[in-house]
Parts: C-alpha cells; structure tokens; sequence
C-alpha cells in the first residue's frame, strides 16, 4: 500500500513540474502576443493597408485642339462599350447570353470563343469588353433588352476623336497606344488603354494635352476585388490648344490639294501665324485610335506619295525658280547688280565646256532684274550667282530661312540645306565647282528647301524684311487661366527696303505682267490681286542628246520623272498680309499646276478674312515704316 | 469487483457535486467562439454559428452525461471503448471520405465524425487504465511498458497515414505525459528522445508527405514563398500585428473580413479575435483557457485515484496542446498544423470529443472521494 503512496507523491511532484511547464508555455504565447501587437504593431499595421488599399489611377480627360476661331479639331468622344462580367454566372448562361447578343449586335465570330477563354483567365470580377465604340441605337438596343442579359453592361469610355479626319492630320498627329519605350515617370502610361500623342501637335504637345492623373484610394479584398472607395483626388485635365489654323481655309485647301501629291502652307506674312498647313495625300488620324490593321498599316508605309509624312515640314525639294529672289536680293544688297543693269540672254550661257540652258531655249533678248524674275530668265542669274559665288547666296537665303529649322510646335521639321564651299569640302568631299553656282542660282543642285521655308522666304520678303518665325499655338486654356502665346520680337533680317520692294514688285508683275509666266492665275477682283513666282523644278537631268531631239513634255514622262510644280505668292498686293507656298510633286510646270491652286488659295484666305483677329507683331531693329 | 457498478452517490448528490463554475466557463468559452464565428461570416448566424451551437449543445449534454457517470465504469471499459474508436480509425482509413487532403471523417448525419478526434481521450483513459493497474514497481520494469507503447504508436500511425502531423503529434505528446506522470522513469525519456532525433533524418525522407515537409520549410522561413505556403502564416502575422493593443473592433477585421486571412473560422479563428479585439482580448481568452486549464489541474491533482489523476491530467494535457499548439502556429512560433482553437473554432468532433474530456473531468471531480484499488475494487481499502 505504501508503494501506492510513493506512486502518489511521484505523480504530485511530476504534476507540479508540468503545470510549472505549462505555465511557462503560456508566458511564451503572451510574450509572442506582446511582440507581435506592441512592439511590432506599426509595421504590421502599415503591412495590413497596404494589403487593404489599392491606389486607381484615374485618368484626365485630353485637352481639346481648337481653331482659331474655336472649332473643334480634336475632341474626346464618349466610347460605349459593351462588356461582360460573369461574377456568379454559370459558362452554359453566358453561352446563352452571347447568342442572345449577337442577335443584336453584330459580333465577331470568335468573340464567344474568346470570352470562353478569357473567362477561364481571368478573375471573375473583371468585365470582358465585348465591342468598343457602340451606335445609339446599338445602345438603345442593349439597354432595353437588359433584363434578358444577364452580367452584359453598357461602359462609357473616352475616345480620342478627329471630327475632321485627314483635313487636318498632319498637324494634329494622331494618338495610339502607349509603347513599352515610350514609358517614363508618369504613372498615367501604364494605364490600360491609355493613349498618347505619336504625331503632329498631339505629340509636340503631349504633356501639355495629356494633364494631370487623378487617383482613387479604394479599399480592396484578397482578390483584388474592389469593396469601396475611401478616398478620391480628382486629377486635372488636359489644356485646351488653340492653334493658328483656320480649319475652313484648311479644309478648301485640301480639297484643292486632291489627287495630287504635295504640301501647302498658309501664313500671316506678318505674326507668322500658320493659318493652313495641309500634306497631301493625307491619312485618317481615327484610325489609328482603335489600332491599325497590319495591312491597312502596310499601305500607309509603302504608298509611294508617303501620306504619313508632313511633306510641309518634311519634304525637302529643289525650290527652282522660286530660289531667283534670294538671288536678287543678294546680288542688290551686295552691289553686284542694280536694278538697272541688263544681260543679254541667247538662250544659253557658256561656262568652260559646259552649256547652261535657259528654259526659253531661244534666249529673253536683254535682260533687267525685274523681268528677269518676271519672265523667270535663267541666263540672267546664271549671270548673277556667277558674280556673287555660292557663299553670298548661301548667307542671304539663311536670313531669309533657309537651311535651317524654323522651330514650328510639330515634330519631324526638316532643315532644308544651303550648299556652301566649306559644306561641300565636308559633306561631299570634293572642291565646290562654279558650275553648281549657276545652278543653285536657278534653285536646283544641292539647293533644297521646305515648302514652309518657301512660305517664310516669302512673308519676310513681303512684310518688310522682318524675321517672321512660323507658329501653330495661339492659345493655352486650363481650367483656371488662358495663356496665350507670348511671341518673341521679331527682328530686322537688314536688307534695304528698295531692294525688297524691286523684288516683290517683279513677283506683282510676274501675275499681273503682260508676259508674266503666271499671268493666266492672275486675281481678277480688285483690291485682292497677289503677287507671286512660279518654280518649275527638275528632278531628272536632261542630257545633251535629248535637247537636241527635243525636251520631252512632262505629259510624256512617268510621273516620278516629272518635274516638281512650285509656287510661291503674297497678297494683297498693296499691304501684303498673306504668304502662300504651294509644291506639287511631279505636277509639272509651276505656271500650269501650283499657280492656280495658289490664286484660288489666297483669294480664299482674303475673302475670308482669314488672319482675323490679327495679332500685331513685335518689331524691332531699324525699318523704314511700319508696313 | 461487484462495487464497481455499486453508485455511491445519487444523482441528487452527484448535481450538488458538480463543479458548475468549470461549466461556466466551458459556456463562456463557446460563447466568445460563437461571436467570432457570427463576425467571420460578417454579422451572420449563418452558415457557422447556426451548427456551432447545436454541436455544442449535443457536446455539452454529452458532457453532463459523462460527468454523472461513475468513473469506475470508465475504468472498466476503458479497453473496449478504445478498441472500439481504433477500429474507427482503421474504417476511416479504408473507407473514409475525403475530404481536406486527408481521410478524417465518417459521415454521421449533422457532424462529419473524426475519430481522430476521440481517439485522444480515448487513449488518455486506456493509459490511465493502464497505469492505474500499475505498481511503481511494475513501471520501473520495461517489459511492462511495452503494451502503453503499442497502444500509443498503433493510432498515431494510423492517425500520421492519414495524413494528419498535428493530431498524431498531440497523441504522442499527451501520452507522454501520462507517462510521465505515471512515474516512468526519466532517463527513459531520454533515450526515447534521443532515439527519436536520430530517426528525425529517416522520418524526413521516408514517412514525411511533401506538403508536410513544406510546411516545415515554410515555418522555418515564410518569406521564402509569400504568396503561396508562406501565405497564410504571414497573413495571420499581420492581423495579429496590426490588430494592436485594443484591436480594429468586432468586425471590422481587415485582414479578415477581406479575406486576406485564410481559414479564419477554423484554424485562424484566433489570428481574427487578436485582430479585431487586440492584445486585450487575446489576453482575456488566454486568461480563461489558463483558467480553464487550472480547474483541471487542480481536479486532477485532488483526485484519491490513480486513474482519476491520470485521467484527468490527461485530459488537460489534450486541452493544454489544443490551444498552445493552435495559438503558437497562427502567431509564426511553430509550423501549421492544422489544430483547432479549442471550443471556439469552427468544428463537430474536436467539440463533442472535448467536451466528452471535460465530462470526464468533471466526472473526476465528482468522484473524487470514491478510492479505487489497483484491479478496480475500492473495497480492497
């Protein structure tokens, strides 16, 4: 029996030892509990939001493009999307749902098998876009037959909408998809969905339209799923761009431009506003919104009459005769010539071997300045450059913006290039021939220019001599305030106003001359008449064999071959307010193809009164009088 | 022998007996399961607290009818009853249903029986049996431990095939300590021990399923896989952590009510009160379990039978693993095992096969006088 005591006293010692042990066990737990909820509450605590609160990005709406008469040029158009969620639907009623759907709008035949797919991918609670931008009465359609559709809704987005389409493509760009290099700080680009300007003032001013983001704090589940919003910061919207365009010239001018392959520019001889800038042929900025085929992509790219590209900016062409003003004013300025010295002109001048051919292969007899430009006598500036050197025409045509960007708000601006000796020893590598002189002194050769360098050359001609820089934006509005551009004074470029008033009185004659070479595109209504100077610029050599049978007409040749059709004109003709220069590609004679589209363009511009509200410029430096 | 059926007490007096506080308290504690439950299924009896309540009503009639039963007769059948749940475990083991990965459940109507569950009490009163029968002499002699030790390693290893680390470890555990207090002696342990660390490398690579492992691993670095097996874990660390000293309020657990804690009516029940009631509340339920755990101490430790000690401290010892190996792994201290919060997680046969425990002790409360002779006959006193 005693034995059972023992048994007792063990069991009561060894009791005491594990509710001793216990007890420290339970110290353990409330130790672990202290460390877990005081000590290290804060990092848990931050841990537990982070898990609970996700961060939306709301994005701004894009600022709206405007003419400057307040037309809408780009605008944000309500996307009505049907999409699908199918929380707590079973696949046999979506199946169902989708044929009912399909019976009302059309669908794509594999939209019920990618929604299948989708479906198995995605988490329940994010909605499948069925088909982007609905009609009304697809809407309409849709919304009334909700009951019957079970998990379809109708989503409002924003699309970036061109109301105008190619009239104005080029200097608006277009917007797309954001791409993987093209990705910086701004968390807006990540967006699903969210586009961005690639071209034209949409990309030139892609921060300035895009705005701010906003952002919404929504408190989330494990899932991801969204269960409220707990806070919302509204972001700030894009600015409105107000441009110089005036989108009714703009528009006659491309209609004027059809079928032909070249560029326009419209501007105010004196502010530099840009009041019309078309490249033909054009593309439709829309469509590269939803995305572009590969196809319809392919035909943009390998169109031979490049419709992507800003020929206005982009294009750099021989100006030809249109050059012969530059010319002059250097040959006035430096004393080579005055107005009144003269030439003879057989048709043709002898330098060394080589032969250089008027286009009046019968030669203009005597020769002044005034009608050499008048009836656009080569021999007579063959004459002139020769005197002058390529280096002295090379520095007037810079003053009058040449070979150089004029820095207009669009991306993919060319420089144009004036050929000089050094450029040549550099470039080419070969010594500069004084043959090229004669033919940079009819505008061809290694002479290029940019049809707005053509416009500029013009309006600094004709608005007094005055370093007019072209520009787009008029007007910056926010929500709060409108800014509008601040231009830079204008400065004199130093050419004597005589000098500048021979030339541009030569170009009144070359329309309104009795044997002006553009007399047939003269203004007729009084008051409105232009002055001007067609350019007829070759693209091909006419070889020693070939002028001996006969030039080839135009009309004969492949289009490729064909000569370039340049013009360049002002009016009125008493206070010139408006420059014009036309290039059509390959479209022949300057008097036969560019001349009358540049009449017809400049009435226009006149009788619309297009320059309206103008905006004085600033001048400074010495100047006769104000013009 | 015959006293054994011979009741001593009437039923009258067995009530006046009773320990009613500990009931109390076993009340209270489902209580503080119920409300957790009704803010898990976010402010709804349904479907948790609806089934909660009617098992703990079936457990605690349970638990009144084992309390009022005379403990010799447990003493008696302490053999059949476990070869009866053994044989249990083996039908579950051919024929059960599956369910959670592991073959745990006999269908029986409204609760899904483990008996898994049962077999905890049912080998803490076999070994009691056992020991009780046992001279300290007879313990001293290692042939007279081989019968306990078979009757410890055949369920576990079923209950481990299963498979199910965390109950076969609270087998082995339990039973150690009724060993233990059984008087075996020390240096035995020893060696088991030391026997068992060497076969931990074998275990490993053999008997060790590939999710177990990775709960292993898991536990010894959750970081290494944050969204897939360290998930839970650090979940459960951070609404712990950011519930703080007075916690987020009754249902308004982020981590939990988002969804973010995993099994928060089962096992992470007590990750949710830490978080919306704080380390104020998760110290009051500690409280009422470390009370909970005295009264059964102290039961037991007053018992005049070696089975009664036993019994009872066996028992408590279940108790004491459930909620130290349940709070332990959802506060990151040791790997998941899946062990039930004790009365308060959501669940059939943990309840009614703890409550049955509890019966007991308060069983051993109420015939704490009566002396039992080691072959089962008072009368030899």
């Amino acid at each position: 029996m005693h034995r059972d005591t023992d048994r007792h006293k063990l069991f009561s010692r060894r009791a005491a030892v594990l509710g001793g042990g216990k007890l420290l066990l339970m110290s353990a737990l409330v130790g672990r509990m202290y460390y877990l909820q005081v000590v290290e509450s804060e990092r848990y605590k931050t841990l537990a939001d982070d898990n609970r609160i996700n961060y939306r990005l709301l994005a701004p709406p894009r600022g709206h493009i405007i003419d400057r008469f307040g037309r809408s040029m780009a605008i944000n158009q309500k996307n009505h999307q049907v999409v699908l969620s199918f929380e707590g639907v079973k696949a046999t009623d979506i199946r169902a749902t989708l044929e009912a759907l399909t019976a009302m709008i059309p669908l794509s035949d594999g939209a019920t098998h990618r929604v299948l797919r989708e479906m198995r991918r995605r988490r329940s609670f994010v909605p499948i876009t069925l088909k982007e931008n609905l009609n009304w009465e697809e809407v309409a359609r849709i919304e009334v037959n909700a009951p019957d559709l079970p998990g379809v809704a109708i989503d409002v987005g924003q699309t970036r909408f061109y109301p105008h389409g190619p009239d104005v493509a080029h200097v608006l760009g277009y917007v797309a998809a954001v791409s993987g290099k093209e990705i910086d700080d701004d968390p807006l680009l990540e967006l699903p969905g969210f586009r961005i300007g690639k071209s034209g003032i949409e990309k030139a001013h892609d921060l300035t339209l895009r705005g701010a983001g906003g952002a919404s704090q929504v408190e989330v589940d494990a899932i991801g799923r969204v269960m409220r919003e707990l806070e919302r910061r509204e972001g700030q919207a894009g600015a409105e761009i107000s441009l110089t365009i005036d989108l009714e010239l703009q528009k006659m001018v491309t209609r004027r431009l059809k079928n032909h392959s070249g560029a326009v520019v419209v501007m105010d001889a004196h502010n530099g506003d840009v009041l019309s800038m078309v490249s033909s042929p054009s593309f439709d900025p829309n469509a590269f919104n939803t995305g572009l085929s590969v196809q319809n992509w392919q035909e943009l790219v390998s169109n031979p009459r490049a419709p992507l590209t800003n020929k206005a900016i982009a294009g750099q062409y021989p100006p030809g005769s249109t050059f012969k003003m530059v010319v002059a004013l250097a040959a006035l300025e430096l004393g080579v010539v005055t107005t009144a010295s003269q030439f003879f002109c057989s048709g043709s001048v002898k330098l060394g071997d080589a032969e250089f051919h008027c286009w009046k292969k019968h030669g203009h007899g005597t020769v002044d300045l005034s009608k050499g430009i008048t009836q656009s006598c080569d021999v007579y500036f063959y004459e002139i450059a020769r005197r002058l050197g390529i280096d002295q025409i090379s520095a007037m045509a810079r003053k009058l913006g040449f070979g150089q960007r004029l820095g207009l708000d669009l991306p993919g601006e060319q420089s144009g290039l004036m050929p000089t000796k050094s450029w040549k020893r550099k470039a080419v590598g070969s010594s500069w021939q004084q043959g090229e002189t004669l033919i940079a002194g009819i505008g061809q050769g290694y002479v290029l220019a940019t049809p707005l360098q053509l416009a500029v050359m013009t309006a600094r001609l004709v608005n007094g001599g005055y370093a007019v820089v072209p520009h787009l934006i008029r007007s910056v509005t926010t929500l709060t305030e409108t800014s509008t551009v601040i231009q830079e004074e204008i400065s004199s470029i130093g050419i004597a106003r005589r000098h500048l008033k021979a030339v541009s009185d030569a170009m009144a004659n070359v329309v309104n001359g009795p044997t002006g070479t553009a007399r047939k595109s003269r203004i007729q209504r009084s008051g409105f008449e232009m002055g001007g100077k067609t350019g007829t610029s070759q693209v091909r050599r006419i070889s020693k064999a070939e002028r001996d049978v006969g030039v080839r007409k135009n009309k004969e040749l492949p289009w490729e071959q064909r000569d370039h059709s340049l013009f360049v004109g002002y009016a009125p003709l008493n206070a010139p307010r408006y420059v014009v220069a036309v290039v059509i590609e390959h479209g022949g004679d300057g008097s036969k193809t560019a001349a009358p589209m540049a009449r017809d363009i400049l009435y226009e511009a006149q009788v619309r009164n297009a320059a309206r509200p103008g905006v004085a410029p600033k001048v400074s430096g010495f100047g006769d009088e104000p013009v | 022998m015959d006293g054994l059926n011979r009741p001593d007490l009437s039923l009258r007096q067995k009530l006046l007996e009773m320990n009613w506080i500990f009931v109390l308290l076993v009340c209270m504690t489902a209580s503080v399961g119920f409300a957790m439950l009704y803010s898990a299924a976010n402010g709804s009896v349904y479907p948790w607290v609806s089934r909660q309540m009617l098992r703990f009503g079936a457990g605690f009639l349970v638990m009144i009818v084992v309390a009022l039963t005379d403990i010799r007769l447990w003493l008696r059948y302490a053999y059949v009853l476990f070869a009866a749940i053994l044989l249990l475990l083996v039908i579950v083991e051919f024929k059960g249903e599956m369910g959670m990965g592991a073959q745990r459940w006999i269908p029986l109507g409204f609760i899904r029986l483990q008996p898994s569950e049962f077999m905890k009490i049912a080998l803490v009163i076999a070994l009691a049996r056992y020991f009780h029968g046992c001279s300290i002499d007879d313990v001293g002699r290692i042939h007279y431990l081989i019968p306990p030790l078979l009757m410890v390693a055949v369920p576990s290893a079923l209950v481990l095939r299963q498979p199910d680390l965390g109950t076969a470890l609270m087998l082995v555990f339990a039973s150690t300590i009724v060993f233990f207090l059984a008087g075996v002696r020390l240096w035995k342990f020893v060696v088991i021990f030391i026997c068992g660390l060497a076969s931990l490398p074998f275990g490993w690579i053999y008997y060790l399923r590939p999710y177990q492992k990775a709960r292993v691993m898991t536990f010894l670095n959750p970081e290494s896989d944050p969204l897939g097996r360290g998930w839970n874990i650090i979940q459960s660390k951070i609404a712990l952590g950011s519930g703080g000293v007075f916690g987020k309020g009754f249902m308004n657990g982020s981590q939990a009510h988002l969804n973010f804690l995993p099994e928060k009516q089962t096992d992470f029940i007590f990750t949710m009160l830490a978080e919306e009631f704080g380390l104020v509340g998760g110290l009051a339920l500690l409280t009422l379990y470390t009370i909970l755990l005295g009264y059964g101490f102290v039961i037991s430790y007053r018992s005049h039978s070696q089975f009664g000690r036993l019994m009872g401290m066996g028992v408590t010892v279940t108790f004491f693993l459930y909620v130290f190996i349940n709070i332990a792994m959802v506060m990151g201290l040791i790997p998941v095992v899946g062990v039930p919060l004790p009365l308060i997680s959501f669940g059939g046969s943990h309840m009614i096969a703890l409550l049955w425990g509890f019966g007991l002790l308060l069983g051993v409360f109420v015939h704490r006088n009566i002396l039992i002779g080691r072959r089962g006959a008072h009368e030899e006193h």
